[in-house]
């Protein structure tokens, strides 16, 4: 009986494990680019074992730069634990860099972003979809593409307000009894985090 | 079912032999072997031994299939969060480029491997790539050194490269992997090691069967805006703008930070599911071992028991015989 239960076991893991490995195939893209100075240079010094695979190896292809401005952008926003929007086309989106709110249209400048603790709202057509992002980094590259990198992110109406207003009273007074450099750091962050959140929630 | 009465009869009778064999007393076949020992005309075939082995030999094949079982649970457990930290690296690659093959006077080889053993040839891979890329970048005024993530790596390494090794970090999956848990990880790092370029070594998971050893590279900023400068792959760096912060090596020196702790996330988990991945299938090729070794060792069992009782009804048949005259 332990047996027949073992078999159902492995049969359904493998079974979903398979199915799983074969939509693998969209990781690896059409046609694989690789470094080949590099895979040169490591068969001359190693010539008995295979060259590792690289990065580039495993990238999903990106769209070449076009020649005029293309009507939608493209964004890709992701966290640690998911994907949350990739390869979506979107109208406008606004990044809360450090220095203000950043509108991003089709055809922006390429521009390197750090991000401050904010909303990100994306729009596409009528919709606009809000999250409070954490801080991270936006990438808009010359062909339209949107990279936005954070550690955290909340949609907003996952945020209640009450706890808000506890943690920055918290925080602030955390920040007026801190003694040492680490304390008074880490107590500014949880300010700075949660006014952010603060005026996201009422403005 | 004869058989199994005789051999329930031995069992009986084996104490009462033990220590000394009585001559004139035909006892069971199937008493303890007592060749050294043993009276003359007194032929004890012994199957204790075959037995003994055919019950270790099952005791290790359910193990084995027990740990293939545990190891399939926690790889399906840590696949979908790897599959979901995979979009994190391909922002940082997309923007500066994959470049293994830059060549700077302080590289760091960072191994990524398990703590635990039985998985397969998963971390030898890994030490035999981390020092096949030590030669690689060896040069006249280079420096390789090694930073160790997981108990195995550190074992191999540990014997011939000690003086390379700048830090060892264990028990890396003690508590669930979380972004945080990196986050410090790499921040130790980053504080402790002068790197010009690390290189991140691990396996990653291409399927359960599969795991596809990979380097990802990461550069100091300094490094970065010389390769911007000398143009290539970085060339076109110099047209992003930047926003925020006063100067761009300030943009850039938490740039590199981000990117390290986000492609060590992403080779962390893919490494702890390729271990999970190798660890079923090393298991599930003992259990078959072992099933074929039973197999084996049932058939010599047989085998043996049944010559021992052709061997005593021969000898008793032919004491028939020679009494009748």
């Amino acid at each position: 009986m332990f047996r027949q239960a073992s078999r159902l076991l492995a049969r359904t893991t493998t079974a979903t494990t398979w199915r799983r490995s074969r939509a693998f195939s969209t990781d690896l893209p059409a046609t694989p680019t690789e470094d080949s100075t590099f895979i040169e240079s490591w068969k001359k010094v190693i010539p008995n074992m295979d060259p590792p695979k690289t990065p580039s190896s495993f990238m999903t292809p990106r769209p070449a730069t076009p020649s005029s401005i293309p009507s939608k952008i493209t964004v890709n926003f992701v966290l640690p634990y998911a994907s949350e929007l990739s390869t979506k086309e979107v109208d406008m989106v606004i990044v809360p860099a450090t220095t203000g709110q950043m509108g991003v249209l089709p055809g922006h400048v390429p521009t390197i972003a750090e991000l401050k603790p904010g909303i990100l709202s994306v729009h596409e057509g009528n919709d606009v979809t809000k999250y409070f992002l954490s801080s991270g980094f936006a990438f808009i590259h010359a062909n339209s593409v949107a990279d936005i990198i954070a550690v955290e992110a909340v949609p907003l109406d996952c945020i209640d307000p009450a706890l808000v207003q506890k943690g920055l009273a918290e925080f602030t007074q955390r920040l007026g009894t801190a003694t040492s450099d680490l304390e008074k750091a880490e107590a500014q962050i949880g300010v700075d985090v949660h006014s952010a959140l603060n005026s996201a929630l009422t403005g | 079912m004869a058989m199994a009465a005789l051999r329930r009869e031995g069992r009986r009778f084996a104490p009462l032999i033990s220590p000394r064999p009585i001559t004139a007393f035909r006892s069971s076949p199937l008493a303890p072997t007592r060749e050294a020992e043993g009276p003359i005309g007194v032929r004890y075939i012994s199957t204790q031994v075959v037995r003994n082995r055919m019950k270790s030999v099952k005791n290790i094949q359910k193990i084995t299939k027990a740990m293939k079982m545990v190891a399939a649970s926690k790889l399906r457990a840590i696949q979908t969060k790897a599959e979901n930290s995979r979009g994190l690296w391909q922002p940082f690659t997309a923007l500066l480029g994959d470049t293994p093959s830059v060549d700077v006077k302080k590289n760091v080889i960072v191994t990524v491997s398990s703590d635990k053993g039985l998985c397969g040839g998963i971390n030898s891979t890994s030490v035999k790539i981390s020092k096949a890329l030590h030669k690689l970048n060896s040069g006249p005024e280079n420096e390789t050194k090694y930073v160790i993530l997981g108990e195995k790596a550190k074992a191999q390494l540990v014997r011939d490269s000690k003086k390379d090794i700048e830090l060892i970090i264990t028990e890396l999956q003690k508590n669930p992997l979380s972004y945080t848990q990196v986050s410090v990880l790499a921040d130790d790092i980053l504080k402790n090691v002068e790197f010009d370029a690390l290189r991140i070594v691990f396996n990653k998971f291409h399927s359960v069967v599969s795991f596809l050893p990979t380097v990802s590279t990461v550069l100091s900023p300094e490094i970065v805006e010389r390769e911007a400068e000398a143009g290539g792959k970085l060339g076109d760096l110099d047209s992003y703008e930047i926003e925020g912060g006063e100067t761009k090596g300030e943009i850039l020196q938490n740039l590199t930070e981000f990117q390290f702790s986000c492609v060590m996330f992403n080779s962390v988990l893919e490494n702890a599911c390729s271990e999970q991945g190798a660890r079923m299938s090393a298991m599930d090729s003992s259990s078959r071992n072992a099933g074929d070794m039973l197999d084996r060792l049932t058939l010599t069992y047989n085998r043996t028991r049944q010559a021992s009782i052709t061997t005593e009804l021969i000898e008793i048949i032919s004491g028939a015989s020679a009494l009748e005259g």
